[in-house]
């Protein structure tokens, strides 16, 4: 029973930390960037890469993981959605999926379809035991940056200057370039921050589970915006707790009722919270909030 | 989700396009060929069969259509060498691994003067061609489309691999003879066609066979991140060796969380596991131990690989995958048929026989209970009438990061 929480608990907090990109670029560009599990991808490439060919150490593998994937979020908001800003939401979507397209087939071109064997980067935390329970680093490692991550950018949003001009924006774009606030360049940080935290999630995502491939970030991606509404979107705190819980229903359902049916019951239980609280568990009736 | 739409729509278009290849069949009429006109008074074989092959030479899939040609071309040397006044006249044709191009590559073999077919290499040109040969009365061996959607409904069609599902059956049949277990734990893909195949027949054979299934878990494309509830459940039932009839991806995932736990099995693969050991990055000391049964090991001992891969190394400067053993033993099965009905008919000159004539002889004998040959990719091969292969399978097991044959 335990075993299978703490299981629950390390697969949910990777699907948070993917959550918290979805919701953060939700609840500032009001934009679902399906292109977001793809980034983390890209991320999982990047420190392979360094890591695995160059031996780079593990904190300059992340860090250049990071840089990679700000820069290319910064360069995606600019190219494909930029120009679309006062387009229907619709029409960026579908630009969404067709940049998650584009980033596969891109990786598919450089690495192939052959995957990888991710090496574990948090190999250096040692294992927990309490009582009979062993906890893994890896598992550790994932939940507290997990944490960090959200606490973080929660205490961002709400304490600095650049935080406020977010919220400015997420409110009213107009109102807020009317009062001298710079809506481009707020927008492209957001990008910047959640492509950065994409790459973070991608070498966590990958350590737990060492299979890289192309398509490595696209189902993770899926189940992390599943994540982000149920806690409820543009939520931080509920991206976090819609992963984690995700994570536990899924592994429980798989325990007690059936492995052939864990996702039918996952999507099930997101259908009945959606109509008891269609804005999600943290959801206010202002979605707006980050 | 949207992907999801998008992929099953292809999909379906994909499989109305093989329906409608599929429709062209018309049951053409046994041509009733008279073999006698070509008989020899000594009952030897004698004559040119012009042998043609149909494989991706180039494009993404060039790694298995190379592979085979390069296969038979060993194959038709040696015949030839034998000096049995027999000899194979060998043309290849490439198809990209399109189904479209494979008829044309079919079509100009035809016009070349093919009699026999080897192919095609890949699984969708294959279907698309067989239905052609068919209404030819063309006889066709494929070496390594292993769809059962190959050979269905087609007499003329037969396959010198495994097909996917009776690999189940050829495990289950293999621990038990092997005593490598009786109480036996399977962890299989459920949204996978090839891996519920085999994990079918397995079941199905493992009743036969005496071998206890004491869990069964499951996963899906979807969610083949966290094993840890299948190595629980593995752990708690007791199970001596864990049956994994999936690809190499997810079983590495598997080896390392159950390494985690310490959960102390064996493990035992079918060829979809053939390139765990390449898997960049992989710890290979994970897979230590790991049995599995691939048809063909380029480092086994016996006489006929030995002599195969060296030949191979010698010729192409490579290690001969599994594909070009499959191709190797293509035009050996069709070779010691028509031995075997020359033998039994007071001889057989083949050249410039009708492809008809020729189909109804190697059907005959393919399907012919008597009929066996030895390859590289298994010993006393024998066909049924639905044009699957039946042959000992071997297993490998790795040891210090290489296979080695058991």
């Amino acid at each position: 029973m335990l075993d299978y929480l703490i299981s629950g608990i390390s697969l949910g907090s990777v699907y948070a930390i993917i959550a918290l990109g979805y919701t953060m670029v939700y609840g500032i560009a009001k934009m679902l960037n399906f292109a977001h599990g793809d980034i983390i991808m890209i991320g999982g490439y990047a420190a392979f890469c360094t890591g695995y060919y160059l031996h780079w150490p593990v904190w300059l593998a992340v860090l250049f993981a990071v840089v990679v994937c700000t820069v290319l979020g910064v360069v995606i908001e600019k190219l494909a959605y930029k120009p679309l800003r006062n387009a229907t939401s619709l029409a960026v979507l579908i630009t969404a999926i067709g940049v998650s397209y584009f980033l596969q087939n891109v990786a598919l071109l450089i690495w192939t379809s052959n995957p990888k064997a991710f090496p574990n980067m948090l190999s250096f935390i040692p294992y927990v035991n309490i009582g009979r329970i062993q906890i893994t680093g890896t598992a550790l490692g994932t939940v507290v940056t997990c944490i960090v991550v959200m606490v973080a950018l929660t205490l961002f949003t709400d304490k600095t200057k650049m935080g406020k001009a977010m919220r400015t924006v997420s409110e009213d774009k107009g109102a807020a370039s009317l009062m001298g606030i710079n809506v481009n360049g707020t927008i492209s940080l957001t990008f910047a921050i959640g492509s950065g935290l994409a790459a973070i999630a991608g070498v966590l995502l990958c350590s737990a589970y060492p299979t890289l491939m192309p398509t490595t970030g696209a189902m993770p991606g899926i189940k992390a915006f599943t994540a982000a509404v149920f806690g409820g979107i543009g939520s931080i705190p509920g991206a976090m707790i819609g992963g984690i819980l995700l994570g536990v229903i899924e592994i429980f359902a798989k325990a007690y009722i059936s492995t052939q049916l864990s996702d039918a019951i996952v999507f099930a239980v997101l259908i009945i919270v959606l109509i008891v609280k269609p804005t999600g568990l943290l959801g206010k009736k202002i979605t707006e909030k980050v | 989700m949207m992907k999801k739409v998008l992929s099953v729509l292809v999909a379906g278009v994909m499989a109305l396009s093989i329906v409608a290849c599929g429709a062209t069949n018309d049951a053409s009429a046994n041509t009733g060929a008279d073999a006698n006109n070509n008989t020899t008074a000594d009952g030897s074989l004698t004559g040119t069969l012009k042998l043609g092959m149909i494989g991706p030479l180039t494009g993404g899939a060039a790694l298995y259509g190379n592979a085979v040609d390069h296969g038979v071309q060993i194959a038709v040397e040696e015949i030839n060498a034998l000096g049995t006044g027999f000899q194979i006249d060998y043309q290849a044709e490439d198809d990209e691994h399109d189904a479209e191009k494979s008829v044309n590559a079919y079509n100009q073999l035809k016009d070349w003067g093919a009699q026999v077919i080897a192919g095609t290499v890949t699984t969708t040109p294959c279907i698309a061609v067989s239905a052609e040969a068919y209404s030819d009365r063309m006889f066709m061996l494929t070496p390594s489309a292993s769809s059962t959607d190959v050979t269905a409904n087609k007499d003329n069609m037969f396959q010198l691999c495994f097909s996917d599902p009776n690999q189940g059956s050829a495990s289950a049949k293999y621990i038990a003879e092997n005593n490598l277990a009786t109480d036996v734990a399977i962890i299989y893909n459920n949204s996978d066609a090839y891996s519920s195949g085999i994990y079918q027949t397995f079941v199905d054979a493992a009743a036969e066979v005496g071998l206890n299934i004491v869990s069964t878990t499951t996963f899906t494309d979807d969610t083949q991140n966290d094993f840890s509830v299948q190595l629980a459940d593995i752990q708690q039932s007791g199970a001596e060796l864990v049956f994994l009839p999936i690809y190499y991806q997810a079983a590495s995932l598997i080896f390392q969380q159950a390494d985690q736990i310490g959960l102390d099995v064996k493990w035992f693969g079918v060829d979809g596991m053939d390139g765990i050991l390449s898997l960049e990055g992989f710890d290979t000391s994970l897979a230590e131990g790991v049995m599995l049964l691939t048809p063909f090991a380029a480092d086994a001992t016996d006489d006929l690989t030995v002599n195969f891969v060296t030949k191979f190394e010698e010729k192409f400067g490579e290690t001969p995958i599994q594909f070009a053993a499959d191709g190797y033993d293509c035009p050996y099965a069709i070779y010691r048929a028509l031995e075997y009905y020359a033998a039994n008919n007071g001889g057989l000159d083949v050249t410039d026989m009708s492809n008809e004539e020729l189909c109804e002889i190697l059907i005959s004998v393919f399907t012919d209970p008597g009929f066996s040959c030895d390859g590289v990719t298994g010993l006393a091969m024998s066909w049924n009438a639905a044009g699957e292969v039946n042959k000992a399978p071997k297993a490998v097991v790795i040891e210090n990061g290489v296979y080695v044959g058991l």
